[in-house]
């Protein structure tokens, strides 16, 4: 293994496993929120109940979200030296907010966690409520960091050398407000569908379960309006890629040749040697139309650029198609909850949307994943969009495969631990009259 | 003003940020340091106190780092790059440590399987806080002895294992140990309730106090004979001698009234001694950031983004200082440790 692709593999692994705790990191603490304020409202135990093990979960899934979110601060030098020596001073200014975020964010997490006895009802939930909102606030500049190195802005290049640094141009990029309400968004439709999963498939073992019910109407209440809503977003993001990543919306597509009237490909699969996408379904048209809003407008193939810039087409493609899928999934299944509501106030009792919602407990994530494979492998072989090459930013450290090797199986073993004690922790544990949850907790 | 530019400004930032880290994320790992050593009849209950203190600002205490390293790319990148190439393994290790130890206290707190298991979770998380100062004391010898300054052509081992592996660099690490111990130590003197626990936790605090006493003048001793090392300046300059009485007074205050056993007069005088030694080091090494390779001024970022995050950091400093205020005052405060809330503490549960 080069040790280009070692430290590829190593940054991909680490942002793969960090995302999912970003994801709930963002998502879990607005239902706990939401559970209290329940609880607050009516008393009813059954919400105090969902309040504590969520915030449970939330304290379990944060406290790996932040450590896998240190090795990656660490990380972004220990790979790519050469990237942020370039890009410190432009895009410093994102990821500085998002440590203030990110500390009111553990601040109030520990009021919140210890803070049940020792706060009066309103000063916790406001705890909480701080906890979801610079949650959220820190996800975003994460992702505005992120977008300038898809249209980096904010500085004119000199000889090579960045100068004219205007790092509020740079972190209010072209890219930063599509790319962070889509992957806003999508923190609330995974984490909402996930948790709606879970207790939908309780629910067809126990279709009485009050403790059920309540959870998956909560879950619903955050997971429907998201995953709608990011059909919405997701136009936006793809309008945004075809006007500035080109390339990338070609890989995303599978779609070689350069013309007018593109058709939109559904599945196939792109054979770089042969220059064709094949077993795909074509809506005509349908490509020039979502990305330019008219269905006879030409869209670049990757003809119209060199191979040494194109990114590896059959992986952007496939992860695309996951992603589009999956998206559109979660919007058919909160369709059919609302057309349940609608009908018969309940949507606990359709067996079938039961078994939808299931099914779908990890569709959130593998979308997610997806798209920032589209995000990140779409790039290549940049690392900053047409500015520098992800080779040229590789640390001069040999043997880059012994620290992902390490890396891949501390993260292996962190993520079966945690799978098992949220299980074993909080899923499995069914409220139980006779012992009422720990008041440590 | 002082003839101090933006640049030396936010310098002196990010080092009161590690100074912040050093005393109260130090404190956590030091606090996992005596995890490890906790034993006979009052190990279990030693735990529970250690668990107990560090549980609720175990987090906050943490993202100090981040700050450091945050600052440091936007502000001095360079510096930032330079290190992670030079330092990359023992930064790679060290990073398995924190990750480690963070996820083994919180899986710790949660899993209540069995004792069993909650040792073994116990044993991680303190093996990882023993040996992750360690490590970063090594990367701030390497550092501060100026070993950092190796061509780009040196051979692997020169380049990329000799700068951190000196002796120099090794008993800085067990200097970085025994500070974060003894700061724990004498923390929990305070939060122990009981007479018992406070009477062990103060002879650890003796121990670890004697053993940084020790390993400053050592590391002195052995730091005048390294060129390129800072520890010339740390007696040599205007105000050297000044910090070296201060640090001495701390280190004299919080030692007498440990052995009076006037455990919150060492608390403050112990913040005192580690931070002043921080400053020391910050005020030898002034104003390089990398001995012999990088200084404040050759490093700094381009004025437009200093004097942003110069308004990010006052803008920050406006939410978080409150919200520290608030999270310590609820947790370590007695006053606000009498209110007792039942409505969530017992109710009936979901038939």
């Amino acid at each position: 293994m080069s040790d280009l692709l070692a430290a590829r593999s190593q940054m991909a692994m680490s942002l793969a496993f960090h995302i999912i705790f970003a994801v709930m990191g963002i998502g879990m603490p607005l239902l706990m929120v939401l559970a209290e304020r329940q609880w607050i409202r009516t008393r009813d135990p059954v919400w105090l109940d969902l309040a504590k093990r969520w915030s449970k979960g939330t304290a379990i899934l944060f406290a790996v979200g932040a450590v896998s979110g240190t090795v990656l601060s660490f990380e972004l030098g220990l790979l790519w030296p050469a990237f942020m020596e370039y890009a410190g001073a432009i895009i410093g200014m994102p990821f500085s907010l998002e440590g203030f975020a990110f500390f009111t964010e553990a601040i109030f997490l520990g009021i919140y966690l210890y803070g049940w006895t020792r706060l009066t009802a309103r000063a916790h939930w406001w705890a909480g409520v701080a906890v979801a909102v610079s949650g959220t606030v820190s996800g975003i500049f994460v992702v505005f960091a992120n977008a300038w190195m898809n249209s980096p802005t904010g500085f004119t290049l000199v000889d090579g050398k960045p100068t004219d640094i205007d790092p509020i141009a740079a972190m209010l990029g072209p890219a930063s407000f599509p790319q962070a309400l889509h992957m806003t968004i999508a923190a609330f439709a995974t984490t909402g569908i996930a948790v709606a999963g879970i207790h939908a498939w309780m629910l067809r073992r126990d279709r009485e379960s009050t403790f059920h019910r309540a959870a998956l109407k909560l879950a619903l209440l955050v997971a429907v309006p998201a995953s709608l809503l990011q059909l919405v977003s997701g136009d936006l993001s793809a309008k945004f890629v075809a006007k500035w990543q080109p390339a990338k919306l070609a890989a995303m597509e599978g779609h070689f040749v350069t013309q007018r009237s593109a058709p939109l490909r559904l599945g196939g699969i792109p054979d770089e040697r042969t220059r064709e996408t094949r077993y795909a379904i074509d809506v005509p048209g349908g490509l020039s139309f979502l990305a330019f809003g008219d269905f006879d407008a030409e869209v670049k193939g990757l003809d119209a650029f060199p191979e040494s810039d194109w990114p590896p087409v059959a992986i952007t493609h496939v992860a695309f198609q996951v992603m589009v899928g999956l998206g559109t999934l979660m919007a058919f299944a909160s369709l059919w909850v609302i057309s349940c509501w609608v009908r018969k106030r309940e949507v606990a009792d359709s067996r079938a949307l039961l078994g939808l919602l299931a099914l779908l407990t990890p569709a959130g994530f593998i979308a997610v994943e997806a798209g920032w494979v589209v995000t990140e492998v779409g790039r290549q072989p940049w690392i900053v969009q047409g500015v520098m090459r992800t080779a040229d930013a590789l640390t001069p450290m040999p043997g880059l495969v012994v620290p992902f090797a390490a890396f891949t199986l501390l993260y292996v073993f962190l993520g079966v631990i945690v799978a098992w004690l949220l299980w074993a922790q909080i899923i499995k544990t069914q409220p139980d009259p006779a012992h009422p949850i720990r008041r440590d907790v | 003003m002082f003839g101090l530019t933006l640049a030396d400004l936010i310098a002196g930032v990010t080092m009161l940020a590690l100074n912040a880290y050093v005393v109260l994320g130090g404190a956590d790992f030091g606090a996992g340091v005596w995890d490890l050593v906790a034993a006979g009849r009052r190990a279990h209950r030693q735990r529970a106190v250690i668990a107990d203190g560090i549980g609720p600002i175990w987090e906050a205490n943490h993202v100090w780092l981040i700050l450091v390293i945050v600052l440091l790319f936007s502000c001095f990148p360079p510096v930032y790059a330079s290190l992670s190439v030079t330092l990359h393994i023992p930064l790679v290790l060290m990073l398995i440590g924190v990750v480690l130890r963070g996820s083994a206290f919180t899986f710790r707190a949660y899993d209540s399987t069995g004792s069993a298991v909650q040792r073994y979770w116990g044993s991680i998380f303190s093996i990882a806080s023993t040996i992750t100062p360690i490590l970063l004391g090594m990367c701030v010898g390497a550092l501060a002895s100026g070993a950092l300054a190796v061509p780009a052509d040196a051979d692997f081992h020169a380049r990329f294992v000799a700068p951190w592996t000196s002796g120099f660099a090794i008993l800085t690490g067990f200097f970085t140990l025994a500070i974060f111990a003894f700061l724990a130590a004498v923390y929990l003197t305070v939060e122990a309730k009981d007479e018992d626990l406070q009477e062990d936790f103060r002879e650890l605090a003796i121990v670890a106090a004697l053993a940084v006493a020790g390993l400053a003048v050592a590391l002195l001793i052995l730091g005048h004979r390294i060129e390129g090392s800072i520890t010339p300046g740390l007696v040599s300059r205007p105000w050297s001698l000044v910090l070296q009485v201060l640090i001495g007074l701390a280190a004299t205050t919080a030692f007498v009234a440990l052995v009076r056993g006037a455990f919150r007069t060492a608390r403050v005088a112990a913040v005192a001694q580690v931070s002043l030694i921080v400053w020391g080091w910050a005020y030898a090494q002034y104003p390089a950031l990398i001995p012999g390779v990088h200084t404040i001024e050759s490093a700094a970022a381009p004025a437009v983004t200093l004097r942003l995050v110069a308004w990010g950091l006052a803008g920050g400093a406006v939410v978080l200082v409150p919200s520290l205020w608030y999270l310590f005052t609820i947790f370590k405060s007695d006053e606000a440790s009498a209110f007792q809330r039942v409505d969530t503490a017992e109710y009936k549960a979901p038939e």
